[in-house]
């Protein structure tokens, strides 16, 4: 505790004091040594607290606190690397380390070797996150199982060379089937082991199947039982996936039969033993041989069998073949009884056939086509004298009947019609002769009447009694004083001739001046006459009445 | 594309007259490569044809020397068994390198 002291006792002066005078680095150095000392090794439960996984450094800064208190702590990137269990935010963890000051800022911390789970129901949450984040990823599919193949060549095992593990196998192997086997030497256990085991999962699935070392068939992942920590290798995340990917059928005995780690679900098939994977692996070999015995037999015995069923199907059929002369009997038998009868039967049939054709010939010469016509030649004779008789006959009575008749005939009753007709012809020529000239007369003198009024009446008669008519140039005649404009050419009709005049004045009072010209007779029309008309409506007399006339 | 097909179907049609086309002797090439589960497979199938008996005079002589083969095969085989036990040697960098012989006390 002397060190860095440097005060002496100075009797009578105000300095004097026997307390020890410190530099800041010397006391530093002895608080950092103090601490050191004593809590060099430490066992510390706590909460993580302010971690954000390894610095890039690879170093790790966080906080473990309780309660009321909370102390800074590092893990350096050597340890953290080798760590079973990383620290996660907010998990109860129990660590090993030392306590150290940091001088330059008058910290104290502490630098931690070991982090496990405080307890096991920590560590089972971990556990759980994780296999619910592979399964997420599909790495425990059902659709990924590969099956193990029938009788493998090689196996290949994952596990510790020495211990009871192998041992198990290997005798169970020997006792099914006696195998090829590879062992891929790992730790099971530790800091390493998780690693070892993924590379050894790695390793049997990247050998060449050509090369020095035989490709197993099959894997098989095996460790004996052990708490849940000893078995923490098989739930690592490496491994899991190392599992998962193998393209060789995998097959994991971790543990005891209630044990489950993780590779267990990535697995093609889980064993809870190693004896168990070593069953599952192979048959038995004394079962195939038993299977193939038997086959064999059955297999002799069939043939042999198929063969003397064909023996005795032949020897029953040749059996059954009679001899040819035994087939021939018979039928020649019936030959010769047939044969002496064919002649009589010939010549019974024939004169069946005579008797037949005779009955035919008689009732064809019955049907002959000469006698039928002698037969209607026969009636047509007779008919013909039937005939002559009965002309004869009708026409001496016609005759009769008409001499009767012709007597009654006389052309008197004729002529006396036509002596009536003939009188009353002269009677009526006579009645035309009067009448004629009267109806020509009394026509003749209606027709002058008719005339005389139509001269009256005409436009020229109008005219004549000293009206006169104005016609337009187109010597259509002008109705309304409106019609007429000023500078108009009109034309004048007398009853005498015709006199070409020009408007001097407008609609209304328009005075008329013209000079008078010999215009050329017969220029009428219908316009003419309408205006006649119109002119003799004013008289009192009936127009229409005199036009009927 | 149609002419893949075409060869595909000529190489089917070649494999299926191949087990067909009753020779034996050119048949049993394959044998030696079945695994024994296959093998085992079709002795019995073979069986229980010549059980059965419908089986052409032939092709029953045929198919009786191939279950001949295939029996010898799978005897072969299973006499062939026998434990072998190796441990992987591994090199610095934990790469596989070798085999020696494990010997586990038992």
């Amino acid at each position: 505790m002397s060190d860095g002291v440097t005060g002496q006792n100075f009797a009578g002066e105000g300095f004097v004091t026997n307390l020890q005078e410190w530099t800041v680095s010397g006391l530093s150095g002895a608080l950092k040594r103090t601490l050191e000392d004593a809590f060099g090794h430490v066992r510390l439960k706590g909460e993580v607290s302010g971690y954000r996984g390894p610095h890039s450094s690879g170093h790790c800064y966080f906080a473990l606190k309780d309660e009321s208190a909370k102390l800074e702590a590092v893990i350096w990137k050597g340890v953290f690397s080798r760590l079973k269990i990383k620290p996660q935010e907010g998990l109860e963890v129990v660590v090993t380390g030392r306590i150290t000051t940091f001088p330059g800022s008058s910290k104290y911390q502490i630098i931690i070797e070991t982090i496990e789970p405080a307890g096991v129901g920590a560590l089972m949450a971990i556990l759980e996150e994780r296999r619910r984040k592979l399964a997420a990823e599909g790495l425990f599919d059902e659709a990924r199982k590969q099956l193990l193949p029938f009788l493998p060549t090689v196996i290949g095992v994952v596990t510790s060379p020495t211990g009871a593990v192998i041992r198990d196998i290997l005798h169970r192997l020997e006792d099914r089937f006696p195998s090829h086997v590879l062992v891929w030497p790992v730790r099971v256990q530790g800091e390493t082991s998780a690693a070892e085991v993924t590379a050894a999962i790695r390793g049997f699935n990247a050998l060449p199947g050509a090369g020095a070392i035989p490709r197993p068939d099959v894997i098989i992942v095996a460790r004996g039982g052990g708490s849940l920590e000893d078995l923490w290798s098989f739930n690592d995340e490496a491994v899991v996936r190392a599992a998962a990917d193998s393209d060789i059928p995998l097959v994991s005995a971790v543990g005891h039969e209630t044990d489950w780690t993780l590779i267990d679900y990535a697995a093609d098939l889980r064993c809870p033993t190693p004896t168990g994977a070593a069953e599952k692996v192979v048959p038995v070999r004394r079962d195939l041989a038993l299977r193939l015995a038997d086959l064999g037999r059955r297999h002799g015995e069939a043939m042999a069998r198929l063969g003397e069923r064909r023996r005795t199907g032949l020897r029953s059929l040749v059996r059954a073949l009679r001899r040819p002369e035994d087939l021939v009997a018979a039928p020649r038998q019936r030959l010769d009884l047939v044969a002496g009868k064919l002649a009589h039967g010939l010549a019974i049939n024939a004169r069946r056939h005579e008797i037949a054709l005779s009955a035919l010939s008689r009732r064809l010469a019955r049907l002959s086509p000469h006698l039928q016509l002698e037969q209607s030649r026969a009636r047509l004779a007779r008919a013909g004298q039937q005939l002559d008789r009965c002309f004869a006959a009708n026409s001496h009575r016609y005759a009769r009947d008409f001499m009767r008749v012709a007597g009654r005939l006389s052309p008197h009753s004729l002529r006396l019609r036509v002596a009536r007709g003939r009188e009353r012809l002269v009677l009526a020529g006579d009645r035309l002769g009067h009448m004629a000239p009267e109806i020509v007369a009394r026509r003749g003198s209606a027709l002058e009447r008719v005339w005389k009024l139509i001269e009256s009446l005409g436009h020229k008669g109008v005219l004549a009694r000293g009206y006169a008519l104005v016609l337009d140039e187109g010597r259509q005649p002008i109705r309304s004083a409106g019609a007429v404009s000023v500078g108009m050419p009109l034309t004048i009709m007398l009853s005498d001739g015709d006199v070409d005049a020009v408007a001097v004045g407008g609609a209304g009072g328009g005075k008329v001046s013209g000079e008078k010209a010999a215009g050329g007779q017969g220029s009428g029309g219908r316009g003419v006459s309408r205006k006649a008309g119109e002119a003799v409506k004013t008289a009192p007399s009936n127009q229409s009445s005199l036009f009927d006339i | 594309m149609s002419q893949d097909v075409s060869t595909k179907d000529a190489s089917l049609t070649k494999g299926s007259s191949l087990t067909k086309g009753s020779s034996g002797a050119t048949d049993q090439a394959d044998i030696a490569a079945l695994p024994f589960e296959r093998a085992l497979a079709e002795l019995e199938q073979i069986v229980a044809r010549l059980e059965r008996g419908d089986v052409a005079l032939e092709e029953s002589l045929a198919i009786y020397e191939r279950g001949e083969a295939l029996k010898a095969h799978c005897e072969a085989l299973l006499k062939r068994a026998e434990q072998r036990i190796e441990k992987i040697t591994l090199s610095s960098d934990g790469r596989a390198t070798g085999t020696e012989p494990l010997d586990v006390e038992t």
